[in-house]
Parts: structure tokens; C-alpha cells; sequence
């Protein structure tokens, strides 16, 4: 048994942390992300540069990386730096084409990992509350090609991202397990609308409208009709993938607090030395503690047959989804008005990790999946 | 036992209704009720007409312009006003200073703020919390110094709500350095325009900018403009943050909240039902809705205790602990019956007048901004951890 990752992976967290201290403090990290695009895109070159997005990757797809533990320990840095770069959608994306693409589309995960392609995951729509099947967007077969029409729903970097990852209906009902297909659409498509919205957490999204788009039929990842599973892989790493990036939010809201604690004198003494609010900071370690349990379990999982691979993702957010919310209630409860306010950088981390717990899938949704999963062994 | 409101009060509860439905703007109930941000144009328009029926300082006795309510009918219009979309009455001047006037005041304090309150001549803030005395409110340290006829006043106080619509503040300040902390303390009307007044907005973490710090520099301050004693403004303050609270709880807004969260949960499904209908959603909604109809027999029972001539001290820590982590959770299930869409915000949407069409369901708009906002219920007012310090040693003696 041994808990510590490999040197090379330290080696990165190391590298990544740094770039995160010296490059992407909260000031300029709140500019960019309440800002106008929602991120840095000279930072997102010098990610790539670095390897991050590299290390998302396997080597069968130019990365050198990919292992469930590469993702884990790049998020966690991720996390504690607030970062809003296209991260999640590269990862997504990029997993969906090296699972499922045929040569040529896995060679386009090169212009992922080289930072030049941004690419988002359309998959949420107004109607379907994280639900994977529930599509309503439909794509006919026409001539050799495929056109589109549909809505989807706050997609991460819709408006700027120049792939889009589009779960379509090509047949079966609205909530079918079958006859959903995936598609490969250029941000820049005739019929395409995207209408640009800011985060509340900082970052952006897009509403998309699809009208008629017309797409190639080098345009359909995988199988036709078969794009559940495919799905499913994608978001899977998308979910382990957000639950480290919490984990290394939490670490800062907690190591914030602890500062407050030791610091803030009230009634003559630092408020720390009050048992009421030591037993409070004692459990919300114990709680990040078994935060990072659940994210070593699903990062090991992440390569295990499906139903202890997805059993341990839904495990994880469902964990992390309460945890993370926790950790922002009490951060700011224990820091008091000071952690109400904008200036203090503990409430841009107590915003994220309550906001983390809106994607891919709350706390509810992850429980009740889990217990489904239990059923289907 | 019984549990009913009696005629009269039932009565009077159709007369608030009338009054509601007959002068609550309803531009200003949807605003209210969407959870948009309200001006200060908003507010003075609803204390006028609550002021023009004489129902403005419902806190108030008589004789100064109250309406001789119970204790039963306070509540009876807190819940109405709170079910109809009424603005929470801003309650600095009227609810705050007044009373305090009304007890410690002298006479001719009483006759010229008193009626400029409820004309709203006048609009207040509150200066007690200061960047080293927030809990522990005893230790300020914003001095006022007598010099003559006036009071210099140096200092900072912080956490000012709506102190960037203030005409006055009202202040603790230390007049005697060497005392004790809370018998060196004094209450000090400040006129917002004086030289040397400085104010500075607070922007919280939802962007909104509704609290401020103000800063004192060799401020003169009238001497006439001393409340009670001088040293002894901790009695005040005292009796300031213990007076009346038996409507601490928000009975009322987080019935009207849980109204506002069905009527989400219906709208947006999970799994082909809507939310409402999902075991684990139903779930939390039915845990919260059980706390809320036993925190209003809570509430009932101490108004119950101070009708028959108690007086509510530590018992309404009880209301305010339990009451704010209620409204707290009810915000936290609409901001989560969103979905995804809590993830979007438009600071335009924010405010009345905002036509665009919406990001997802409409109540998703203002859903992660109000859960945010609205952490501050448990921070402010005396934190709930100072409640429970009040509980034990006040009700259980430990």
C-alpha cells in the first residue's frame, strides 16, 4: 500500500503550483473571470505549454498521462488557483475522442493538448437536470451528412469553444438509453447561435441553439445510435476530474479559515481558542479528509469495468457535492462579515465549491445513481 | 391549549389582508418576490404607505405614532406583509433607534427625530460593528471626545447596511477610555453629511454593494446629540439588540419562501417527474417545511409568554438561530431545484426592469445570488454561535 503519487506526478503538481502562485493570483484571476471571455487565454497557452493539458492524455493520443491520478493531481492544482481555462471540455472531449473517435478524429486531441483548439462538451439541455439520456436535440441523417436542431444548456466556454461535443436523438424516445449519437460541430457552423452568460462563480457559459446545422458524416463520433456509453466515459472523467478540483478548492477555504482562527482576536483571544469553534474546524478537516478518500477511490476506479468505475465516480461527487458545500458554509460562518465579502478571496472559493456541486450532477442526482448502480450488480 | 387565533386576531389578520391587497404596489411585490435588489426609492414608497395608515412603526406605543399593537398582531402582519411580497421594512430608524429614543431619550430628542423618522425625513444607519468588534461589540473603538458643546468623533465603524442612503447614523463610541469596555461607551447621533464623514462601500461576494465601512475623522458632533447618559450607551445598545425580536425568526418569509421554492421544484423535472415528486428533492423539502411549522409554534409560544407580561430574552436567541438556518435552507433548495442553471448570473437580472429573456427557469435568475446573499442571516445581528453562547448561559446557566 503506499498513498504517495509517483515523482513525476509531484514533479507536476510542483510546476503547476508554482505557475499558479506566481501567474494566476486572484486578482488577476477575478479580472479574467468576471470578465468579459471569462478566462485568460494567454494563461491557457502557457498551461499547455506547461503539460498540463498533456497530462490528461495517454501517450496512444500524443498525452503522457491519463491515468485517473494525472487528472487528479493536475485538477487539484486547478482548484487551488480558481482556474476557469477550458480545462473540463478538453478533457471531455479529448477522453471521448481517444475512446471512441476513428484515426483521424483521435488526431485532433493533439490540438487539444496544444492549448490552439478549445473545445466544450454540449450535452446539458433546458429539460434535462444532468440526466445522460435525456436528449432532445435530434440529428437526421441527410445525403451523406447529418443536420442538427436543438438547445443546449449551459455549456462551459460555448461561446468561444471552436469544438462543441453534441449529444443528438438519431432515434428512440426523449429519455431512451439508445439512439443517442454523438457529434463533432465547429463553433463557427451556419445555424449555430451561442448567447454568452457570466458565471456566478466567475467563468462563462453559453445557451446554443442549433437550427438546421449541417454537418459531415466524418462529424458522428463512434457508433450511431450508440453514443450512451461514450457519453458516459467522458463525463466520467469530467466528474472525477471537478471533484479534485474541489478537493484543492477545499484546501484552501480550510487553510483560510484555520488562518482566521488563529488570527481574529475577539473577548481578549484569538477566536480559535474557543472549543465551540475548534470542534467546528475539527470537522470540517475530518470531512476534507474523507473528500480526498473519495477522489484516491474514484481516480483508482476510473480504469475498472463499469459498474465499479461509475459506482465510485457517483460515490465521489455525491461525497464531494456535500462536503464541498460544508466547506463553504462553514468557511464563511467561521470567518464571519469578512467571508461575505468580494475582497476576501475565501468567498470566490466558498462560490466554486457550492457551484461545483451544479455540475455534471448534484449530490442528489450521484445518490440516487449510486443506489441504482447497486441495483444493476 | 389552543392554538388558534382568536376572533379579533383573525380579524385583524383580514384587515392586513385588505390593506395589502388594496396598497402593497405590485411592481414592488414582484420585485420582492423574485428576489431582485429594491432601491432606496422602493423602500421609502412602502414605508409611506405603511406611515400614511399608521402601521409604519408598528413598534412603537401609541402616544409617539405606534398603533398599540400585541405582540400576536405584529406577528400577524410580519406573516401577511412577508406572504404578499412586502419589503422587509428597513428597520434602523424605526424598528432600531426609535425604541430607543422612546426609553432613553429626552423630550426634545423624542419630538425631533421621532417624527422624522416616520415622515422619513430622515433615513438611518447603523454604526456599531467596527473591524475589531464584531462579536465581542463591547470593545469599539471609535472615540468621542467632548470639547465644549460637541463631541469629536474619530474612528471606523463597518458592516454599515445601506449606509450609502443614510442621512444619520447612529454610533457607539467610547467617551471614557480608562472604564471598563461596556461602561466607557456612549450612543451618539452622527449627521452623515458632516465634515470628516467618510463612506466607502463593502461589495459582497454576490457583487451586490449593500453594505459599507464609514470612516470618522475630528467629526463634531452636537453634545445635544448624546442619548442617555454619557458611558452609559451600552444600555442602550443592550436594549437596542434584545428589543423586540420576537420576529427574529422570518416565520413569515420562509413560508412565502417555501411557496416560491414549490412552485420551482414543479417546474423542473428529474427523471420524466418533477422535482417535486423526486424522493430525495420531495425529502428535503418535506424535512424543511416540518422544521418551519414547528419553528412557528416555537415563535408562537414565546410571543404567547411575552403577551402574558414576560419578557423575551434569551428565547428569542432561539428563534434566531433556528429561524435563519430554515430560511438558509430554503434558499439552498431553490438555488438547487436550478440545476445547471444556478451556475449563470446576470448582475442586470438583479435588478427591476431587466426584459432579456431569461437563462433557464426564471426564478433561476436571482437563485445563486440570494443563497449567497443570504448567508449573512446567520452572521449578522449577533452571529448564532453568540445566540448560543446567550442560550447557555441565560436559559440553561452554564
Amino acid at each position: 500500500m503506499n498513498f504517495e503519487h509517483t515523482e513525476d506526478r509531484r514533479m507536476l503538481a510542483d510546476t503547476l503550483n508554482r505557475f499558479v502562485a506566481e501567474q494566476y493570483g486572484i486578482e488577476f484571476r477575478n479580472h479574467k473571470a468576471y470578465g468579459e471571455q471569462g478566462y485568460a487565454p494567454e494563461r491557457w497557452q502557457q498551461f499547455a505549454e506547461l503539460g498540463a493539458i498533456g497530462a490528461l492524455f495517454p501517450e496512444e493520443v500524443g498525452g503522457f498521462g491519463g491515468a485517473g491520478f494525472d487528472i487528479a493531481v493536475v485538477f487539484e492544482c486547478l482548484g487551488r488557483g480558481l482556474v476557469t481555462e477550458p480545462f473540463l471540455g478538453a478533457l471531455m472531449v479529448g477522453r471521448a475522442l481517444a475512446f471512441a473517435g476513428t484515426d483521424a478524429q483521435k488526431a485532433r486531441v493533439a490540438e487539444l493538448i496544444d492549448g490552439s483548439t478549445i473545445a466544450a462538451l454540449a450535452h446539458d439541455e433546458p429539460e434535462n437536470h444532468y440526466e445522460l439520456e435525456r436528449v432532445a436535440t435530434r440529428a437526421e441523417r441527410q445525403g451523406d451528412g447529418w443536420v442538427i436542431s436543438g438547445r443546449k444548456a449551459v455549456v462551459l466556454h460555448g461561446t468561444h469553444a471552436q469544438l462543441l461535443l453534441v449529444s443528438a436523438r438519431t432515434s428512440g424516445a426523449v429519455d431512451s438509453a439508445e439512439g443517442l449519437s454523438l457529434f463533432l460541430v465547429p463553433g463557427d457552423v451556419p445555424g449555430l447561435q451561442r448567447r454568452a452568460c457570466g458565471r456566478m462563480d466567475g467563468g462563462s457559459v453559453a445557451e446554443l441553439t442549433l437550427e438546421q446545422v449541417r454537418v459531415g458524416a466524418d462529424a458522428l463520433l463512434g457508433t450511431e445510435g450508440q453514443g450512451l456509453p461514450v457519453l458516459e466515459h467522458a463525463v466520467g472523467y469530467g466528474v472525477l476530474a471537478l471533484c479534485a478540483e474541489s478537493l484543492g478548492a477545499m484546501d484552501v477555504a480550510k487553510q483560510s479559515t484555520l488562518e482566521y482562527l488563529q488570527t481574529r482576536k475577539q473577548f481578549g483571544k484569538v477566536i480559535g481558542s474557543f472549543q465551540a469553534l475548534q470542534h467546528r474546524m475539527a470537522d470540517l478537516l475530518l470531512e476534507v479528509e474523507q473528500a480526498r478518500s473519495a477522489v484516491i477511490n474514484a481516480a483508482a476506479a476510473i480504469d475498472a469495468d463499469r459498474l465499479s468505475r461509475e459506482r465510485s465516480l457517483s460515490a465521489v461527487k455525491y461525497t464531494i457535492g456535500r462536503i464541498g458545500t460544508m466547506v463553504a458554509e462553514e468557511s464563511i460562518q467561521l470567518h464571519g462579515g469578512i467571508g461575505m465579502t468580494w475582497e476576501l478571496p475565501l468567498s470566490h472559493y466558498a462560490k466554486r465549491l457550492v457551484m461545483i456541486d451544479h455540475q455534471l450532477g448534484d449530490e442528489d442526482h450521484h445518490l440516487a445513481r449510486y443506489m441504482a448502480l447497486a441495483s444493476e450488480d | 391549549m389552543d392554538l388558534n387565533f382568536t376572533p379579533e386576531e383573525e380579524a385583524f389578520r383580514a384587515e392586513v389582508q385588505a390593506f395589502l391587497k388594496d396598497k402593497l404596489p405590485p411592481r414592488i411585490a414582484n420585485k420582492v418576490k423574485a428576489g431582485q435588489r429594491l432601491s432606496k426609492a422602493d423602500q421609502d414608497e412602502w414605508h409611506a404607505i405603511l406611515h400614511a395608515r399608521g402601521w409604519y412603526a408598528n413598534h412603537w406605543p401609541q402616544e409617539w405614532g405606534g398603533p398599540g399593537w400585541s405582540a400576536v398582531q405584529k406577528f400577524i402582519f410580519d406573516n401577511e406583509c412577508a406572504l404578499a411580497g412586502g419589503p422587509r421594512i428597513v428597520p434602523f430608524g424605526v424598528n432600531m433607534l426609535g425604541p430607543v429614543l422612546i426609553k432613553y431619550g429626552n423630550e426634545a430628542q423624542k419630538r425631533y427625530w421621532l417624527p422624522r423618522i416616520l415622515s422619513g425625513e430622515d433615513w438611518w444607519c447603523q454604526g456599531y460593528s467596527e473591524p475589531g468588534a464584531g462579536s465581542d461589540l463591547a470593545s469599539v473603538k471609535t472615540t468621542a471626545v467632548r470639547q465644549g458643546d460637541h463631541y469629536i468623533v474619530n474612528g471606523q465603524k463597518t458592516w454599515t447596511t445601506q449606509g450609502q442612503h443614510a442621512d444619520m447614523i447612529f454610533c457607539l463610541v467610547r467617551t471614557d477610555r480608562d472604564a471598563k469596555p461596556q461602561e466607557g461607551i456612549s450612543f451618539l447621533l452622527v449627521d452623515m453629511k458632516s465634515p470628516g464623514v467618510e463612506l466607502r462601500p463593502i461589495r459582497t461576494l454576490d457583487g451586490d454593494r449593500e453594505v459599507n465601512e464609514v470612516f470618522f475623522t475630528d467629526v463634531k458632533v452636537p453634545a445635544e446629540n448624546l442619548v442617555g447618559e454619557e458611558n452609559k450607551g451600552w444600555t442602550c445598545a443592550k436594549y437596542l439588540l434584545t428589543y423586540e425580536r420576537t420576529g427574529i425568526a422570518g416565520v413569515g418569509f420562509s413560508v412565502a419562501a417555501l411557496e416560491k421554492l414549490k412552485v420551482a421544484a414543479n417546474k423542473v423535472h428529474r427523471n420524466g417527474r418533477p422535482l417535486t415528486q423526486d424522493p430525495l428533492f420531495a425529502a428535503r423539502m418535506a424535512k424543511v417545511e416540518i422544521d418551519l411549522e414547528n419553528m412557528k409554534t416555537t415563535n408562537l409560544r414565546v410571543i404567547a409568554a411575552v403577551a402574558g407580561g414576560g419578557v423575551p430574552g434569551a428565547e428569542s436567541s432561539m428563534l434566531k438561530i433556528r429561524g435563519t438556518e430554515i430560511r438558509q435552507e430554503i434558499l439552498s433548495l431553490i438555488r438547487r431545484a436550478m440545476g445547471p442553471y444556478a451556475l449563470p448570473f446576470i448582475e442586470a437580472a438583479q435588478y427591476e426592469g431587466y426584459s432579456d429573456a431569461p437563462v433557464g427557469p426564471k426564478e433561476a435568475a436571482t437563485a445563486a445570488a440570494n443563497y449567497f446573499n443570504y448567508r449573512k442571516l446567520s452572521i449578522f445581528g449577533g452571529s448564532n454561535e453568540i445566540q448560543k453562547n446567550i442560550i447557555s448561559k441565560m436559559i440553561l446557566g452554564l
